[in-house]
């Protein structure tokens, strides 16, 4: 709310333009200035001349633009008396646009709270083979995650692939539903100052190594003694993850920045970070919910896979 | 050059306008092909060879400042100057002013130029240039102030001519706008802050960026309308109390219209409410000069079978009628809900700018040149013709492209399913939207064609002349 003094001015600001556009419509519209005599083929000029030939005839306003014109007015003024506009008056209907929204926004909480009453005691699992929850939750997939994720939920650089079984922070139940809710954030710390270009070398030899990419013996060597000093807190002496800490498993070829050994160097040199932002409160439990039991369905073949290989999935940060 | 005839009689000032209309097609030129390239890389996102001062980020805004201020500001320049001078029957006020105008200007284009791909920008639409420019902009716009009223003050007629009021708005209002706008405390050569924050930031902006579009696009531009138009058809204006009327409302109205950019923003409700009466009440003024233009030339309408001059002013006051309609429809809040932040809103800048002011520009420039340089005529009346309808079909295809895309852009986000999900993610309407770009392109590339013919037709026109110089008409 503005003070009741800017109130007024805006007030009398927006009347006086407009009452004096109406003014000169009047002024104007009215006969006035040179009359062509009667029967007169052409009309009157105003008697300035410029340049030669540049005159003006004193023709009237066309009609039809004059009505154009005062209906706009009209029209104006019926619109500022039922809707906000003139200052802190709040126009007859009370609406605003905050209102109007919150309205909208209530309606389509109240359908999907219907719709899902059910959801909030049934399993990821069970949810996920309800085919119409599911195509909501592809909808909200596509509006919502889409975005980073991409619209297979296959990833970007970056951005983690969600449709195979392989988790940065596990792939249990109440483990993507935490991630989506709560969201994540995953810290890889800059240790080029640390290791120096030599060490750099090594470790990102050694780590390429893991996964059967070649690289010269000796640096493999020597990076296997730093991976074990500077590494193996986080990555685990394995080097195969830590779900709790979001730390990656190196030893699969799965990469969320690239697996090459430039790309490894630079992000041991220079770090990464990364962000899930939390979306409980932007969609709230419901949505939250849909989308889990969603990203779920994603990787429920391969897991499927994955359990009867590895026997239960103990192995890797695919476990929870 | 000299200020008099050799019987020592005044003489006009052509020679700042015969730059000014020269550099008005150079920009044309370089602004369009940069609209081109842009329009390209919408299909085919490749085009910006990764390299960063080739991205589209960095080139719309050289795209916008190119054409509206390099080209439209050009033809500006060009136009009053010349029109003061013959509708006031006397010499600029002051050559070396003018001249400063002029070196000024393109100063400040070829700035924009290097820093805008550079990345060296406010992030204000239609306001990205740094301090710096800013500050050279200002300082040059009011020397063309001086230069202006000092000739109005100069006048030997008693009565100002109704194109002089529209320039004389324009350019009060620019310079007031762009300072208001530009007030920024600087931290380096090139970048500053704003001093504005917040909704307050967004609407001084809008009031700029609409009104840039009110006083700049619109009213410098019915400046050269009431000009080249009785001109043309040698016939009077159609109504003197009309010209009074739709000036002063116009004006004063356009002033309030800015906040319909803003529409469902934290900007307070009110003001999105007067923002939109006013761009209601608006349409009337608006049509007030669509009317006087073609009412004046009413009664000539057999002469748009030979003279291509007068084929691109109807047609650019009829792109002017209708933005000035569409204008009005999409700010109103419902319309705008649907429309805004899609390609429709491309659309109507776009028929403004190319079916407008590009056309009126192109009409004046085609009227101007012959006779900076002593001749009756363009080198190729058929070269015109070709002009016009390349351009023509240019257009068409670019504003329906876009309506159709913004349409169904604008369709398609709302959608939505039973459970409350949206039916559409952002990229399949952006999927949707490819064969309206690649149409949009086609329209684009027709545009630019049209402006080389019109360059060579001008090189040929003024080769092997020499410029004259025009005694000063004493007032009738």
């Amino acid at each position: 709310m503005m003070s009741e003094r800017v109130s007024l001015f805006i007030i009398a600001f927006t009347v006086i333009n407009v009452l004096a556009c109406v003014w000169l419509l009047w002024w104007t519209a009215k006969s006035r200035g040179p009359q062509a005599p009667e029967g007169s083929a052409e009309p009157a000029r105003v008697g300035h001349v410029w340049d030669g030939d540049l005159e003006e005839y004193n023709n009237p306003l066309p009609r039809w633009w004059l009505w154009l014109f005062v209906i706009t007015v009209i029209f104006g003024a019926a619109y500022l008396y039922v809707f906000p506009g003139l200052g802190n008056f709040a126009g007859s209907k009370q609406w605003s646009s905050v209102g109007a929204y919150e309205a909208q926004a209530r309606e389509r909480e109240a359908r999907l709270e219907q719709q899902f009453a059910g959801i909030h005691s049934v399993s990821l699992a069970e949810l996920s083979k309800d085919p119409a929850a599911m195509s909501t939750a592809r909808n909200l997939f596509g509006a919502n995650c889409s975005t980073c994720h991409g619209s297979d939920a296959r990833g970007a650089q970056g951005f983690p692939n969600l449709a195979d079984n392989d988790w940065l922070w596990g792939g249990a139940e109440s483990t993507i539903y935490e991630s989506i809710a709560n969201g994540r954030r995953s810290a890889m710390p800059a240790l080029g100052t640390v290791l120096g270009r030599e060490g750099l070398n090594e470790v990102a030899s050694y780590v390429v190594s893991l996964s059967g990419v070649q690289a010269p013996a000796d640096w493999i060597a020597a990076g296997k003694e730093r991976f074990a000093t500077l590494c193996a807190a986080c990555h685990g002496a394995d080097a195969k993850g830590n779900a709790v800490l979001g730390a990656p498993n190196l030893t699969d070829s799965i990469w969320l920045f690239g697996g090459d050994f430039a790309t490894v160097r630079t992000t041991i040199e220079n770090g990464r970070n990364s962000t899930m932002p939390a979306h409980a409160s932007l969609l709230g439990d419901t949505r939250v919910k849909l989308l889990a039991a969603y990203v779920y369905s994603l990787s429920a073949q391969e897991r499927v896979a994955d359990e009867t290989t590895v026997h239960g999935g103990t192995g890797g940060d695919a476990s929870p | 050059m000299s200020d008099t005839t050799t019987t020592g009689r005044a003489t006009y000032n052509d020679r700042v306008v015969r730059q000014f209309a020269i550099m008005t097609v150079v920009w044309g030129i370089v602004g369009m092909a940069v609209g081109v390239l842009i329009a390209a890389q919408l299909l085919w996102p490749a085009l910006n060879f990764d390299l960063p001062f080739l991205t589209y980020s960095r080139l719309r805004p050289l795209h916008t400042n190119a054409v509206i201020f390099a080209f439209g500001g050009s033809a500006l320049f060009a136009t009053s100057y010349y029109i003061v001078q013959r509708t006031c029957h006397a010499r600029l006020f002051s050559d070396r002013l003018a001249a400063f105008t002029f070196w000024g200007w393109q100063v400040v284009i070829v700035a924009a130029a290097i820093t805008l791909p550079l990345g060296i920008t406010q992030s204000k639409e239609y306001a990205e240039l740094e301090w710096p420019i800013d500050l050279l902009i200002a300082v040059v716009w009011v020397a063309y102030a001086v230069v202006f009223f000092g000739t109005i003050v100069k006048r030997q007629v008693k009565h100002i001519y109704v194109a002089n009021w529209f320039f004389a708005a324009y350019i009060i209002t620019i310079a007031v706008l762009h300072i208001v706008n530009n007030i920024a405390i600087p931290v380096s050569p090139t970048k500053s802050y704003v001093v504005y924050a917040g909704v307050v930031d967004a609407m001084v902006q809008w009031w700029y960026g609409h009104n840039a579009v009110g006083f700049f696009l619109t009213a410098g531009f019915l400046g050269m309308m009431y000009y080249f138009v009785p001109k043309q058809v040698g016939r009077p204006v159609y109504s003197y109390r009309l010209s009074i009327v739709h000036f002063w409302a116009l004006i004063s109205i356009y002033m309030w219209a800015g906040p319909h950019h803003l529409h469902y923003t934290s900007l307070p409700d009110w003001a999105q409410s007067l923002g939109m009466v006013f761009s209601l009440i608006l349409l009337a003024p608006s049509w007030g000069g669509m009317l006087n233009g073609f009412m004046t030339m009413s009664g000539s309408w057999h002469k748009l079978r030979t003279d291509p001059i007068l084929k691109f002013l109807v047609v650019s006051l009829s792109f002017y009628g209708m933005s000035t309609f569409e204008g009005p429809m999409m700010s109103i809040k419902t319309v705008n809900a649907l429309s805004h932040y899609t390609d429709w809103t491309i659309g109507h800048v776009h028929s403004g700018a190319l079916g407008w002011v590009a056309f009126i520009s192109i009409a004046s420039l085609y009227a101007l040149i012959p006779k900076l340089f002593g001749k009756t005529q363009m080198w190729s009346v058929r070269l015109m013709d070709a002009h016009f309808w390349i351009a023509t079909i240019g257009i068409v295809l670019y504003v329906t492209s876009m309506w159709i895309a913004g349409v169904m852009q604008g369709l398609m986000w709302r959608a939505m399913n039973d459970d409350g999900t949206l039916t559409y993610t952002f990229v399949e309407s952006l999927k949707a939207t490819y064969p309206y770009y690649a149409v949009r392109l086609a329209g684009g590339v027709l545009f630019l064609a049209g402006m080389v013919i019109m360059a060579y037709n001008v090189m040929r026109t003024v080769r092997e002349t020499k410029p004259v110089d025009v005694a000063v008409l004493a007032p009738a």
